[in-house]
C-alpha cells in the first residue's frame, strides 16, 4: 500500500474528529486533495492559495540565506573592521564562519516563528472547524527577516501570539485581517520593547551583549550596531559605499539589507503575477517623489545645515530605496493582497502613499527612523477607504447612466 | 448601423475534443424528461397526470405564479412518471415517446401582420415563451414587461461550444420569422451578435441590429454583449434568446408545430469521436453517448464546461443546452500538487505554471478543484478575465453578506451566474462564484422582484 492510499485511509478515519484539521494540513502538504467541482463551472485553474503563497516564500529564501551570512559578516566586521572593496562574491562575506554565526542566531528565530504561529493557526482552525489556511506560511518567513537579530525568543513568542491572535484570528483568519500580520508582530515588538528594537545596539549580532559586558567592567571594544538610517537620524554620516548598500553588506534587519536580492525577488513576484506590479511601481514612485521634494527643499535653500532634518533631507532621493527596509517593505509587505487596496486604481493610490509617507516619516521622525512599517500599517487601515471611493466611482457611473436614460 | 464589440479581458480555455463538423442522427430516445429545475425560480403545477397522453407542444406543467406560462412536452406520448423530491417537489416529468409523433397544431401565422399581444399569446400558448429569458435575474421572462431590447448571441466562445454557424446553416427562414416576431415585443431593437469573421445565417436577417464580436471568451456571452451595447439599468428589462431556440420559435410560426428538434455537439476529451448529433430537447443522455465514451470515470455535462450541469447517463439533455461535454473526473490526489511545476493545466499566473508558454496548446482538463476552498485572498485576478464594468470581488462579497442596496449599486441587475464562470475558473480561493451570484439574484428577486 502506497503513501497515497495510507493517507487516504487515515483521512477517512479522522473525519469528524478534532484531528481532521491538523491531519488535513499535513495531508494536503503531501497531496493536493482529490476534491472535484460540485457547483458552477466544472473546471478550475491550476493555482491555489498554497501555490500562490509558496511563490511568495521562494524569493524570500535567497534573502534568508544572504541574511545568515550577513549576520555573521556584520558581527565580524564590527570587531575586525570593514573589509575594503567588497564585491558580491567576496570570500570575506561568503564563508563558513559568517554562516555559522548567522545560522545559530537566525534559525531559532525561524523555528520559533513557524512553531508558535502555525500552532496558533492550527488551534484556531480546529476550534473553528475549517482548514488551516496558508497565510502564515508567508508571515512565518517574513518575521525573522524584519526583526533585529538579537531579539530574545520569548519576546518574539509574545509578539507572534499578539500579532496572529489580535492581528488576524479575531477578524476571522487569513483573508479577513485588516493589518499585515508580520508588521503587526513587528509593531508590537517595536512599541512594547523599544530598547530592543531601535537604537545603536541592536542591529549587529552581539552588540548589546558586548555593551552589557563593557558596562560590567570588561575591557573590550564596543561594537557599534547602528543602521545607516539610525546614523543619519542622529545627524552623523556613514561610511558605506553605494555598492555596499545595494549589495547588502550593511547592518539592519536580516532581510532588508540586500537591495539587489529584493529587486530580483520583486521582479520574480511581478513576473509570476503573484504580487501586484501596480503597488510595487507606485510605491517606488511615491518614495522617489518624496525624496525629490526633500532634495528640492534643500537645493532651494529653504532649510539650513543647522536643522536636525538637514542630513536626512539632503540624502540623495534614490538612496532611500537602498537603505533601511523600504525596498523590502514595498516588495514583500505592501503587496499583501489582503491588506492592500483591492481595486486596480486603488492600488496605485495605496502604493504611492506608502512610498511617500515612508520617506516622510524617515525624515521627520528620527525616533522611528524606519518609516516603512508605520506607513504600510497606516495605509492598511486606509486601503478600504481608498477602495470605497474607487468603487463609488463605478456606482456613480452606473447611476449617471440611468439618469441620462430617464432625463 | 453595425456596432462592433471587441473585448480584451477574458480567457479562452482551449480543450481537447472539439466536435467535428459532421452531423449524425442520435439513437431515438424512448423516454424524454422535463425538469422544472431548468427553469429557475419557477414553481411548477402539473397539467397532466401519470398515464395521460400528450402531444408535442402540449403543456406538461405551468408556472404556479403565472398560469399562462406553460412548459411543453418535446414529444408526443404518454406521461409515465413523475419523480418527486422533498416536500413532494417535482424533480422530473418523464414522457414515453410514441412511435408516430403527433403535434398540437397552433396554426401557421405570419408574424409580420401580428400585433405584439397576439405574438405574446401565441408564444405563451405554444410553450415557446419558455425560451425567452430576461435580465435582471436570469429567469424566464415575465410576459407583463416590455423589454428595452432583445439580445441574441450567435457567437459561441465558451470552451468546446457548438458552432452556431454550423448548426444553424439553412435555417434562415425560421430565424427570420422568429426575429420578426420578437422585434414586435420590444420597444427597442433585436440585437444579434455574430463572430467577426463568420458567415452566420443570422447576419443577413432583417429587423435586427447586427454586431460583430471578437475577443476571447466571454465575448460570446450574451451578458458581455448586453454590457457593451446597452447595459441594464435599474427598472429596465432586457430579454435574451439563444439562436437554436429562435429556430424552434420560427418553426412554430411557419408550420404551427412545436418542434423540439435540435443539433447538439457531443464534445470533450472523453468522447471517442466528437461530432454533432440531431436529437430533441429532453432526450436521454444514454441515447446520445452510449458506446461513444472512453473510460468510465467521466463527468457528463449538459452544457459547456463552465456553465453546464452534471448529469448521470440515465438523465436527460437540459432544456436550453445544445452541447453535451464529457471530461474526466479528477477525483485523485496529486503528489505535491502545490509545489510541482505545472505543464498540463491552465493558469493565468506564472507561479511555476507554464501554460503561458504555450498559448495554443489544447488541454485535457479534469474536474479536480486543484486546491481547497479558502477565503478571498488574492486580488486583481478576476479583473483580467471579466470584461464587465463591475467590481467582481465586491459584488460577490455583497452577495455573501446579503446587502441588497450594495448589490444593486454594484450592478447586480446586469449580471447572470454565467458571467462569473471565468472568475470562478481563475479563483485561487476556489470560491463558488456562480452559486454566490445565483443566490444573490434569488434574494433580490424575492425581496425586490
Amino acid at each position: 500500500m502506497g503513501l497515497k492510499e495510507k493517507l487516504h485511509n487515515i483521512k477517512g478515519k479522522v473525519e469528524g474528529t478534532n484531528w481532521q484539521t491538523m491531519f488535513g494540513a499535513v495531508h494536503t502538504l503531501f497531496y493536493s486533495p482529490n476534491e472535484t467541482t460540485h457547483s458552477g463551472g466544472h473546471l478550475r485553474g491550476a493555482d491555489d492559495l498554497k501555490r500562490t503563497m509558496m511563490n511568495v516564500v521562494l524569493p524570500l529564501i535567497p534573502l534568508f540565506i544572504f541574511g545568515m551570512f550577513n549576520v555573521g559578516f556584520q558581527h565580524n566586521a564590527a570587531i575586525n573592521g570593514f573589509p575594503e572593496g567588497m564585491g558580491f562574491f567576496s570570500p570575506e562575506f561568503w564563508n563558513l564562519d559568517n554562516l555559522s554565526i548567522g545560522a545559530i542566531k537566525l534559525l531559532p528565530l525561524l523555528v520559533v516563528s513557524y512553531v508558535v504561529g502555525l500552532g496558533i493557526e492550527i488551534f484556531f482552525a480546529t476550534i473553528n472547524k475549517h482548514e488551516v489556511e496558508e497565510g502564515y506560511f508567508v508571515t512565518g518567513m517574513l518575521v525573522p527577516l524584519i526583526i533585529p537579530i538579537d531579539t530574545p525568543l520569548w519576546m518574539l513568542t509574545v509578539a507572534i501570539i499578539f500579532g496572529v491572535v489580535i492581528g488576524k484570528e479575531i477578524f476571522g483568519g487569513t483573508g479577513m485581517n485588516i493589518l499585515n500580520p508580520a508588521l503587526t508582530i513587528r509593531a508590537f515588538l517595536f512599541f512594547a520593547y523599544p530598547t530592543w528594537m531601535s537604537g545603536d545596539k541592536v542591529w549587529v549580532a552581539g552588540a548589546k551583549e558586548r555593551a552589557n559586558e563593557i558596562m560590567a567592567g570588561a575591557e573590550l571594544d564596543a561594537i557599534s550596531g547602528e543602521t545607516i538610517l539610525g546614523a543619519l537620524a542622529q545627524g552623523q554620516d556613514f561610511a558605506y559605499s553605494v555598492s555596499d548598500m545595494f549589495l547588502g553588506f550593511i547592518p539592519g534587519s536580516v532581510g532588508e539589507t540586500s537591495t539587489l536580492l529584493i529587486l530580483l525577488g520583486g521582479l520574480y513576484l511581478i513576473y509570476t503575477k503573484v504580487a501586484s506590479w501596480r503597488i510595487i511601481v507606485s510605491s517606488v514612485i511615491g518614495a522617489l517623489v518624496m525624496g525629490l521634494i526633500f532634495n528640492g527643499v534643500v537645493n532651494a535653500g529653504w532649510i539650513n545645515e543647522g536643522s536636525k532634518f538637514y542630513i536626512l533631507m539632503s540624502t540623495e532621493f534614490w538612496h532611500h530605496l537602498l537603505i533601511g527596509g523600504l525596498a523590502f517593505g514595498i516588495v514583500f509587505m505592501a503587496t499583501d493582497p489582503v491588506t492592500a487596496s483591492q481595486t486596480n486604481k486603488g492600488k496605485w493610490i495605496y502604493g504611492f502613499l506608502i512610498g511617500f509617507i515612508s520617506v516622510m516619516i524617515r525624515v521627520f521622525n528620527p525616533a522611528y527612523p524606519e518609516g516603512v512599517m508605520l506607513a504600510i500599517l497606516l495605509m492598511n487601515v486606509f486601503s478600504p477607504t481608498i477602495d470605497h471611493y474607487v468603487v463609488q466611482g463605478n456606482v456613480k457611473r452606473r447611476l449617471k447612466r440611468l439618469k441620462a436614460k430617464t432625463a | 448601423m453595425s456596432q462592433d464589440i471587441r473585448i480584451k479581458k477574458g480567457l479562452d480555455i482551449k480543450l481537447k475534443g472539439a466536435a467535428e463538423k459532421v452531423t449524425e442522427k442520435a439513437n431515438s430516445s424512448s423516454v424524454y424528461t422535463l425538469k422544472p429545475e431548468d427553469f429557475h425560480s419557477i414553481i411548477p403545477k402539473l397539467s397532466k397526470k401519470v398515464g395521460e397522453k400528450v402531444k408535442a407542444g402540449e403543456a406538461v406543467f405551468y408556472n404556479k405564479a403565472n398560469e399562462e406560462m406553460k412548459f411543453p412536452s418535446p414529444v408526443s406520448g404518454e406521461l409515465v412518471d413523475i419523480i418527486r423530491g422533498e416536500k413532494r417537489k417535482i424533480l422530473a416529468v418523464k414522457i414515453q415517446a410514441d412511435n408516430e409523433q403527433q403535434f398540437v397544431d397552433f396554426g401557421v401565422k405570419d408574424p409580420k401582420g401580428m400585433q405584439a399581444d397576439e405574438i405574446k399569446n401565441h408564444l405563451l400558448a405554444s410553450g415557446c415563451w419558455s425560451f425567452i429569458k430576461q435580465r435582471p435575474y436570469d429567469v424566464v421572462a415575465n410576459p407583463a414587461n416590455t423589454p428595452k431590447a432583445i439580445f441574441v448571441s450567435a457567437y459561441a466562445s465558451a470552451p468546446l461550444a457548438a458552432d452556431y454557424d454550423y448548426v444553424l446553416a439553412g435555417k434562415e427562414k425560421e430565424l427570420q420569422a422568429a426575429v420578426t416576431a420578437l422585434s414586435k415585443l420590444t420597444s427597442g431593437s433585436v440585437h444579434v451578435s455574430v463572430g467577426k469573421s463568420s458567415n452566420s445565417p443570422l447576419s443577413g436577417l432583417n429587423n435586427i441590429t447586427l454586431h460583430k464580436v471578437s475577443g476571447p471568451h466571454p465575448s460570446g456571452n450574451v451578458g458581455t454583449q448586453i454590457a457593451k451595447i446597452d447595459p441594464v439599468n435599474k427598472g429596465e428589462t432586457v430579454w435574451t434568446v439563444t439562436p437554436q431556440d429562435l429556430v424552434i420559435i420560427g418553426e412554430l410560426f411557419l408550420t404551427g408545430k412545436f418542434n423540439a428538434e435540435r443539433i447538439i455537439a457531443l464534445a470533450g476529451s472523453r468522447v471517442e469521436a466528437p461530432k454533432y448529433y440531431k436529437t430533441k430537447i429532453g432526450a436521454s443522455i444514454a441515447s446520445i453517448v452510449d458506446g461513444k465514451l472512453k473510460g468510465d470515470n467521466n463527468r457528463i455535462i449538459s452544457g459547456d464546461v463552465l456553465t453546464g450541469t452534471t448529469k448521470k447517463i440515465k438523465e436527460n439533455l437540459g432544456y436550453y443546452n445544445n452541447i453535451l461535454t464529457v471530461i474526466p473526473e479528477g477525483d485523485d490526489y496529486e503528489f505535491f500538487g502545490w509545489t510541482m511545476p505545472v505543464f498540463n493545466k491552465l493558469s493565468i499566473s506564472r507561479a511555476i505554471t507554464f501554460s503561458w508558454l504555450f498559448p495554443n496548446k489544447k488541454y485535457d482538463l479534469n474536474t479536480n478543484t486543484n486546491g481547497e476552498h479558502r477565503a478571498f485572498v488574492v486580488t486583481g485576478n478576476y479583473e483580467k478575465v471579466f470584461p464587465l464594468d463591475i467590481y467582481p470581488m465586491h459584488i460577490l462579497k455583497a452577495c455573501m453578506y446579503q446587502d441588497l442596496d450594495e448589490m444593486e449599486a454594484l450592478g447586480m441587475y446586469e449580471v447572470a451566474p454565467e458571467d462569473f464562470a471565468l472568475t470562478e475558473f481563475v479563483c485561487v480561493s476556489k470560491q463558488p462564484h456562480q452559486e454566490i451570484i445565483r443566490k444573490g439574484l434569488d434574494l433580490m428577486l424575492k425581496e425586490i422582484g
